[in-house]
Parts: structure tokens; sequence; C-alpha cells
């Protein structure tokens, strides 16, 4: 069977980052439960800080250099997505936030998204939930309901009787995101070349 | 194969001295680069169209009649004409005008604009973008070709009865190449028609760009107007010479660096290895202008921009200098070497003139072996 192309984009600044970390253990997870469900995986993973200039640079251009460009086809024709930041003045990074700026406003539709994100101090993880779903929702794509955020304690820490621990709340995301892609059909890939033919393009002007 | 210049027409401060031309000398000037690819012996002269500062060229008919007086040779065109705001009935007008008055040495390239508040003040929708060029282009094929015209569409008023004046010269409309820097939507719609289409490559890398002319070298085929090799290509370019290439990367790079559209942005090195232009000694022109025709095939037009981001009237005559005297001539030979025979000449009135008799004639003969009567 064709392996499913899972990819993961994570905003961490230092080498190496927590959220580098955080991507990896859920790119694991989602790998482990669709490797159990019969379904292989090719995990890519884009570090946006190797990209850095390139988006400022598409921002003042208005087009992307090559390896932009090889990222942003990646994200595109990625049959899933994991999406990392670190949490920095209460929301995402601007540089996440900057990378799907530049990213086609179509490119994911009804693609299943994993989202987390990575801080100093657990009082900012709804941050997945003020600032990460609505942009995920803005651009249509599928957003699994388990989103993850882990705190620097939570790297030392297990689960309480309250909440459940990093490794838990990975695990289930991944599930969650693993069960989107075995029961969905393929979502239907963006054609470069596809035209409208003229006539058809003309009758929608001449019938309105 | 044609060579020519484009224009954007803006005024901006030359970033070595601060100084800023006035409207009037940046219009003066604008003139006077036309004339000077006329004496150095290019085939065409674009202006584009704008309705906002920094940019002067908002009336390019005017321009271009003014320049039509002033030469001999030279082919006016616009790069681009908004068909998206101008009213097409207009358009048909005034560059009907132009063609009698420049003797047919006119085309014109159709763009939509992308200046968001330009569509608001002339009464329009950004949104509305596509579905105005298909429209207006309809309205104005129709306009040049039909001498009475009943009409009625989404975007402008009814027509009964209408007849625009002055006809085409010699009952032939003018050339149309439809720019785009990104639609296949126009590349579609020049295919469609039979058009040029002018790919505005000086901005982005070339892999996008072979894409779009590709479909519109199929879907020109695709509509009978001949094989894919037969369309109407048409590409940018730009450039700034010196006989030595490290004194033209010295003399440019302060205008790279603060030009508006891609200052600030990329290194001129980047820039240089990512897109069209070429910053060095007449022959790496030569050389890069050549790669065009492996990447999209033999073409028909290749326009330059010369005279952007604050250079100074006397540097940008010295640039046609060269163009004209060591690169257009090298360039006209090497691409007239090994072009196949069945690809097209650039478009000229002279031709559009000759193949419409000539397809009179066939249509005739045809009537006349079939019995049928093709001029009732």
């Amino acid at each position: 069977m064709k392996p499913l192309h899972l990819v993961a984009v994570t905003a961490g600044l230092s080498q190496p980052s927590s959220t580098r970390l955080l991507a990896d253990r859920l790119t694991t997870a989602a790998q482990r439960q669709l490797a159990d469900a019969g379904r292989p995986v090719e995990v890519q993973v884009v570090e946006l800080r190797e990209l850095a200039t390139a988006i400022a640079q598409h921002m003042v251009t208005g087009f992307p250099g090559t390896a932009l460009r090889a990222a942003l086809d990646a994200v595109t024709r990625a049959d899933a997505l994991i999406a990392v930041t670190p949490v920095f003045t209460a929301s995402y990074s601007g540089l996440f936030k900057s990378f799907f700026d530049v990213l086609d406003n179509e490119a994911l539709v009804d693609k299943p998204v994993l989202i987390a994100a990575t801080g100093g101090t657990a009082r900012h993880s709804l941050v997945l939930d003020h600032a990460l779903r609505p942009l995920f929702g803005y651009l249509r794509a599928v957003t699994v309901p388990t989103g993850v955020y882990a705190a620097s304690e939570d790297w030392g820490a297990a689960g309480d009787d309250r909440t459940d621990g990093l490794s838990e709340r990975i695990d289930r995301a991944a599930r969650q995101l693993a069960g989107l892609l075995v029961d969905a059909p393929p979502a239907p890939r963006q054609d470069d070349d596809e035209v409208v033919p003229f006539a058809q393009q003309l009758a929608a002007v001449r019938g309105a | 194969m044609q060579f020519g210049i484009f224009t954007v027409g803006d005024v901006t401060p030359d970033p070595t001295n601060g100084t800023t031309p006035s409207e009037h000398e940046r219009i003066k000037a604008m003139v006077a680069i036309a004339r000077k690819a006329e004496e150095v012996g290019l085939d065409v002269f674009a202006t584009g169209e704008h309705h906002n500062p920094p940019f002067v060229p908002s009336s390019p008919t005017t321009m271009l009649g003014y320049i039509a007086a002033r030469t001999e040779r030279l082919i006016l065109s616009t790069s681009t004409t908004l068909i998206t705001t101008n009213d097409p009935v207009k358009i048909a007008e005034d560059f009907a005008m132009l063609q009698h008055l420049a003797d047919g040495r006119v085309d014109l390239m159709l763009g939509r604009g992308n200046t968001g508040p330009v569509y608001p003040w002339f009464g329009q929708d950004i949104r509305q973008g596509i579905p105005l060029a298909i429209e207006n282009y309809a309205l104005l094929h129709q306009l040049w070709r039909e001498d009475v015209v009943d009409w009625e569409g989404k975007f402008r008023t009814p027509l009964q009865g209408f007849t625009s004046t002055p006809r085409p010269l010699d009952g032939v409309a003018p050339f149309v190449w439809h720019g785009s820097i990104r639609s296949p939507e126009i590349a579609e719609q020049a295919a469609y028609y039979g058009d040029g289409f002018f790919a505005n490559n000086i901005f982005w890398p070339k892999e996008h760009f072979i894409r779009l002319i590709d479909l519109y070298r199929r879907r020109f085929a695709h509509y009978g107007h001949g094989t894919p090799e037969q369309a109407v290509v048409g590409l940018g370019g730009q450039v700034f010479m010196r006989k030595n290439s490290q004194d033209a990367v010295r003399e440019f790079r302060p205008y790279f660096d603060n030009a508006p559209v891609y200052g600030h942005g990329p290194s001129l090195e980047e820039f240089t290895e990512q897109t069209p232009l070429t910053v060095g000694s007449p022959q790496e022109v030569i050389d890069k202008t050549l790669t065009f025709r492996e990447s999209f095939g033999d073409y028909q037009r290749q326009l330059f921009l010369m005279d952007h981001a604050g250079l100074p009237l006397k540097t940008v005559l010295e640039q046609l200098d060269l163009l004209g005297e060591e690169v257009v001539p090298v360039l006209r030979r090497e691409f007239a070497a090994g072009r196949p025979a069945g690809v097209p000449a650039g478009p000229t009135h002279a031709a559009l003139v000759a193949r419409a008799a000539a397809d009179a004639d066939g249509a005739a003969q045809t009537g006349q072996r079939t019995g049928t009567d093709t001029l009732a």
C-alpha cells in the first residue's frame, strides 16, 4: 500500500528545541498508531527556523525561493499535518504565522491537522484553542479534537488525578489523527494545471 | 522576433543622491526613452497604466499618440491596459484612434491590475477581477469586429445599435496580448481567442512560467489556432549593463536594494539567480536571454524593463545604446538561427492585414468549390 505522507511543521528557534521534541514525539506516536492499522507512513519535518529568511523574502517579493517552495509543496501534498509552535507573547510565534500566511489558502482544505504548542508555563495552554484552532478553522482544515500543549514542567512530570500526563495526551491526539486518516478517503489533491474551459468562464459571466 | 522595452512609469527618488524627478520631467523622460528605443533599432515601446502615485502614465493613448508622431517604425504598446476598470467601449475607441494616427504601429497588452483601491475608484470590485476581464474583453473583441453591436452584460450598461468609431484601420483590430503573472484563466482566455500571451516573468522563478506558458500553448492548439509552437508568446526581462560586469553590479546595487516591489528583500545575487534579472556585461545579458528559448520555446516578443527604481535618464539612455548596439543584434541573429519554419514572427499590422486578406481569399475559394455563397 502506498505510504501516507505525514508532514510536521515546527517553529522552534533553539537547537535542539522542545518544540521540535514535541513534534517528533507526535509523529512517532502517529506513525505507531497507523502502523498498527496496517498503514505505512513517510514522515517529513519542516523546520521553519531554516526558512525564516526565505519566508520574509517571500513576503517582500511575492514568490518563494526553492527551499521554501519545496516546503510549501510538501505541506500542500501531505495526507496530514502536525503543526507545532512555541508560545510567544500570548500566541503562536510570528514565524509560525508567517509560514501559514504564505501558504496558499486552499492548501489545507479537508486535511487532518494536529495542533500542538510549547511554553514556559502551563498558564498559556489555551493558546491551542484561542489561536491555533481558529487559524486552521479559517484554512478549512480538519483539526484533531485533542491539541497537545507541553509546558516546561510537563517534560519531567507524570499526570495527576485530574490531568493526563504528556505521553497520554500525545497518544490520544495521535490516535485521533490516525482515526481520521484510516477512515477517510484521501483528500483530492490540487492540480496546478487544471483549467476551467473558457466557454464555461464566459457562460458564468453571461448567465448572471 | 521583436525586441523592445516596457516601462512602469514610476517616479522614484534616485537612492544615490536623493533627487526625485517631477512628474513633468518623468513624462518627458519616458518620451525621450521611447524615441531612443527607435533610434537604437528596437521594435517596441510599451507603457504601463496606473492611477495612483508614484506612477505617471494614467493616459497611455495620449502618450503613445505623441510618441507616434515623433517616431517612424516603433510599435507602440501597453504593459498593461486595465481591462477590468476601463470601459471596454473607450478602449475600443482610444486604440482604434491611435491605430489610425500611428498607421497601424499599435498593439496592446491587457491586464487586470492588482492595486486594490483602483477598482472602487473606477466603480468596480476587485473580487470580480477575472469575470470583469472576461466580459469586458468579449465586448472589446466584438466592438472591433462588428460594425453594429447589440450587447448586454453584467458589468456595464447595455448597448443597442452601437458603432465604435473610428473603425479599426484596414478593418483589422489591433493585436492583443493578454498579460498575466499567475492566472491560468488568463492563459486560457488568450488561447481561446488565438491572441498573444505575455508572461511578465521578471519577478518570479521560471518554473512557474514554464507551467503557465505550456498551458497557453496546449490550449491554443486545442482551440484550433495552430500548433502549440505557433502560439504567440511574449516575455519580460530586466537588465543593467556595463562593459565590465563588476562595474554594472557596483552601479546598480543601490537601485536594486531600494527598488519598489522587491527592494529590501533578497540580495541582488539571489534575485539574479532566481529571476531573469541580469546585472553584468552585454555578453551576460545575451547568454541569459538566450536561455529563455530553452525554457519557454521559440517566442515572438522580448521586452526589457530598463528605466525604473530611480535610474537617471542619462543612465537609461546609455543602457539603451548598449541594448540596441551590442545585445539585440546578436539576439536577433541567434534567435533566428535554428528557429523552426512554422514559428510565426512577432505580430505587425501589415501581417494581420495580409492574413485577413488570405483568410477572405480562402473563404471565397472554399465557397466557389462547394458552391455556397460566402458573401451572403
